[in-house]
């Protein structure tokens, strides 16, 4: 297409009015409604969280009642996985940046893109709703037959706040999956794709082929609540256990779709700051494809002690164990990528070491709750929610704000403080232990989890969490001023200021509407930064530029 | 981009289409699921209670439910028809073929419907409060059979309503369609009609006949 008028202008010159964004197409502004609304949601989230750690730090409940506690921790989960987690890499950066990766114009169905961002604005108002409503009291995993049941919240409104959040999902993960396969710039092969491609796409894969199994069972929930149709009450001659294995289908493999594109911002970032091509690229891309496929096999190990047959528990936990080869896989092929690498520690960086440490701890304890024996002892304890925390957050999120100082000049075309950056960085690392390290003890020594009161000789563990909690809440609160205020007054961001490889740092800083002014072609492996000839330049906004020329 | 793509990411008409029958196929797989999980929640209580299932299942009309497989696979054979029409470029047995398609779903949805009259009718839907009276062996999982295959089909009509929907639409928008958007369209809706038949095809034996 033809570009001359749009030499100077980018994607963000195009009109500032509600309209210009509401009615957008452009894969980079859909990326930014996204944005918006999920951190929204993150804020909204750990809002509750903070008021259970308050409640937590007496062992007597001083704060909310058991029932507002109950609530709280639901809320809690409802709002971070569906509202925040699942969405969050692929709608945001993935939005942003998988056109660019790949050279292309704008995804495959730009309409399509933009209706996903209204549903998924639909089904949270049902979310919204039913927190100002009253709220849901059955956890985030609406286990019958305590949600068709007995629960008396708003569970028919938040499960089809959840469902119709699932089609918002689907619908990014056909858009990603048809542009991949689509919209590769000439000379892109799949094994020339940057590893953030590789891990939407098998992402993709896991929302369009899990989704509509928890749609599936959310719809089961929802008639036996409305229409009395009793597939999940014994009475009725149905079966309790059979919401947890549908649940579990899907919802085992949306913890791969949430730590997935984590692993592909680090596997970005990490080559960056360390002028290393990444480490066995190919092993790299193809266990993020083998992660999707265990992902889907594992489901049985929620269920280690909700009845279901010995035989079948030790074959989930044989293929538990199993996941943790190409995860491994990944931390390996990380680490060897750092080996005599000229490593520097910018914000993005650290937040990849971070997440390389936590993701490491994390899945470490996750081979403890894969051990059948051991699972059956710390089952619905804290030692659980420190795992699954570890990951999530400890993962997940510190690998989504690694990407996003990474690609915020090139979203926005403007340099963040690097001195805010780090100091972010380091409260989340610190808060993030204080918080969850000790809930690894509390539940080795019996806390349960979900409950708003204890015995006071836990009552250590839990200050050290609740302080964590809040130097945790400080390191998220930072972002939001210092990356807020380089919109407008940060230093204007040179096209590559990392001087990084990957297609999205050829074009201009933010990029022009359709992305390119003349379409790319790729000669050249992805992570080439140890190539001869390569020049890489480094933008400083405190010191001169310098010119750096890999080894 | 050339005029005659929607997306600006095209560069060709016959690329776009080519995307979009890929994404209409995907979106089936997605489907596929989905009807997947439910059928799975079927086939686990009818090895369970297998007796009490083959009873309830005697109460459904084969008649009806065979007419309607007859329907629904004419439906299918009129929408190949208008793919074939529009890919030839015979644009108004494209458009009768579309619209017979369309009323042959809407057919289907009325038989299925007197069918659901019926059934509330002999108190054989334990739904919405109506009385459920049995006279077989397991009056509990019987009620059981009748609640998924409530579920099934009316999932399945839900689809199928979609379906009508997105024909008429595509008529709608006939008009004003130039030849690579009419091709596109006819293609992948014809995907998905095709495949709510499927679902149909593997519903009716499983519910109506498997039983006998």
């Amino acid at each position: 297409m033809s570009s001359d008028a749009a030499t100077q202008l980018s994607y963000l010159d195009e009109g500032a009015g509600p309209r210009a964004w509401l009615l957008t197409t452009d894969h980079k502004r859909v990326a930014w409604l996204y944005l918006v609304s999920l951190t929204a949601f993150f804020f909204l989230g750990g809002a509750f969280a903070v008021l259970m750690r308050l409640e937590l730090a007496t062992p007597g409940g001083d704060l909310v009642s058991d029932d507002v506690y109950n609530r709280l921790f639901s809320l809690h989960g409802i709002i971070m996985v569906w509202f925040f987690l699942v969405p969050s890499i692929p709608a945001t950066l993935g939005n942003f940046l998988l056109p660019l990766m790949i050279g292309a114009r704008d995804l495959a169905f730009p309409r399509l893109n933009l209706a996903s961002w209204y549903v998924f604005v639909f089904g949270s108002l049902f979310a919204l709703f039913s927190v100002l409503a009253g709220g849901v009291d059955t956890g985030w995993t609406f286990y019958t037959p305590l949600s068709t049941l007995y629960a008396n919240g708003f569970v028919s409104t938040a499960a089809m706040g959840v469902f119709i959040v699932g089609f918002s999902s689907i619908m990014t993960g056909i858009n990603f999956i048809v542009t991949v396969h689509t919209l590769r710039a000439p000379g892109l092969t799949w094994f020339r794709l940057p590893i953030f491609v590789w891990t939407i796409y098998a992402t993709a894969l896991v929302m369009v082929l899990a989704t509509p199994v928890l749609a599936a069972s959310l719809i089961l929930i929802v008639l036996e609540r409305v229409f009395g149709i009793g597939i999940f009450n014994p009475d009725l001659g149905g079966d309790p256990l059979l919401f947890q294995h549908l649940f579990w289908f899907y919802s085992h493999p949306a913890v791969y779709i949430m730590i997935l594109p984590g692993m592909g911002v680090v596997s970005e970032v990490l080559p960056c700051f360390s002028r290393r091509p990444l480490f066995g690229y190919k092993a790299v891309a193809l266990s993020s494809m083998a992660i999707a496929v265990f992902g889907f096999l594992v489901w049985g190990h929620h269920m280690f002690v909700s009845g279901q047959s010995a035989y079948a528990g030790v074959i989930f936990s044989f293929l538990s164990f199993c996941v943790a080869i190409p995860s491994a896989i990944k931390v390996f092929n990380w680490s060897l990528t750092l080996r005599k690498g000229e490593i520097t520690f910018e914000a993005p960086m650290l937040y990849a070491l971070f997440f390389l440490a936590l993701f490491t701890f994390g899945g470490l304890a996750g081979l403890f709750l894969a051990a059948l024996a051991v699972d059956v002892h710390v089952h619905d304890t804290y030692f659980v929610v420190a795992h699954f925390h570890y990951i999530m957050v400890g993962g997940m999120v510190t690998a989504y704000m690694a990407g996003l100082h990474f690609w915020w000049p090139k979203m926005t075309g403007r340099m963040y403080s690097e001195t805010w950056g780090r100091i972010a960085a380091a409260a989340t690392f610190i808060g993030f232990n204080l918080t969850f390290f000790p809930q690894f003890v509390l539940g080795f020594l019996g806390m349960p989890r979900r409950y708003h009161t204890y015995p006071p000789e836990f009552q250590f563990w839990h200050v050290l969490s609740s302080a964590g909690a809040v130097v945790l809440a400080a390191g998220y609160l930072m972002p939001l001023f210092y990356l807020g205020w380089s919109l407008f007054r940060g230093a204007r961001a040179p096209d590559n200021p990392w001087g990084a490889t990957g297609l999205e740092w050829q074009t201009a800083s933010p990029p022009p509407p359709h992305n390119f002014e003349r379409m790319p072609r790729v000669s050249r492996p992805p992570y080439a930064y140890a190539m001869k000839g390569l020049k890489h330049e480094r933008f400083s906004p405190h010191k001169e530029t310098t010119g750096e020329t890999a080894a | 981009m050339s005029a005659s793509t929607r997306s600006v990411a095209f560069d060709t008409p016959a690329r776009e289409k080519a995307a979009d029958a890929f994404g209409m196929w995907v979106f089936v797989g997605s489907e596929a699921m989905l009807f997947g999980a439910v059928m799975l929640v079927f086939f686990v209580a009818r090895v369970s209670y297998g007796p009490a299932f083959a009873a309830a299942s005697k109460h459904l009309s084969l008649t009806l439910g065979t007419l309607n497989t007859a329907v629904l696979i004419t439906s299918s054979f009129t929408m190949a028809l208008a793919h074939f029409y529009s890919d030839a470029r015979r644009w108004r047995a494209a458009v009768g073929t579309l619209a017979a398609t369309a009323l042959l779903g809407i057919a289907f949805l009325a038989i299925k419907g007197t069918e659901y009259a019926m059934e509330f009718h002999e108190g054989i839907a334990p739904v919405l409060g109506a009385p459920f009276t049995f006279d077989g062996p397991d009056p509990v999982h019987a009620a059981f059979f009748f609640g998924l295959y409530f579920t099934m089909t009316a999932l399945h009509g839900l689809h199928l309503a979609c379906g009508i929907i997105v024909v008429a639409g595509l008529l709608a928008l006939w008009r004003g369609a130039d030849a690579s958007s009419r091709k596109r369209r006819v293609q992948a809706v014809g995907l998905y009609w095709h495949f709510v038949d499927v679902v149909w095809v593997f519903l009716f034996p499983v519910l109506y006949l498997i039983n006998r």
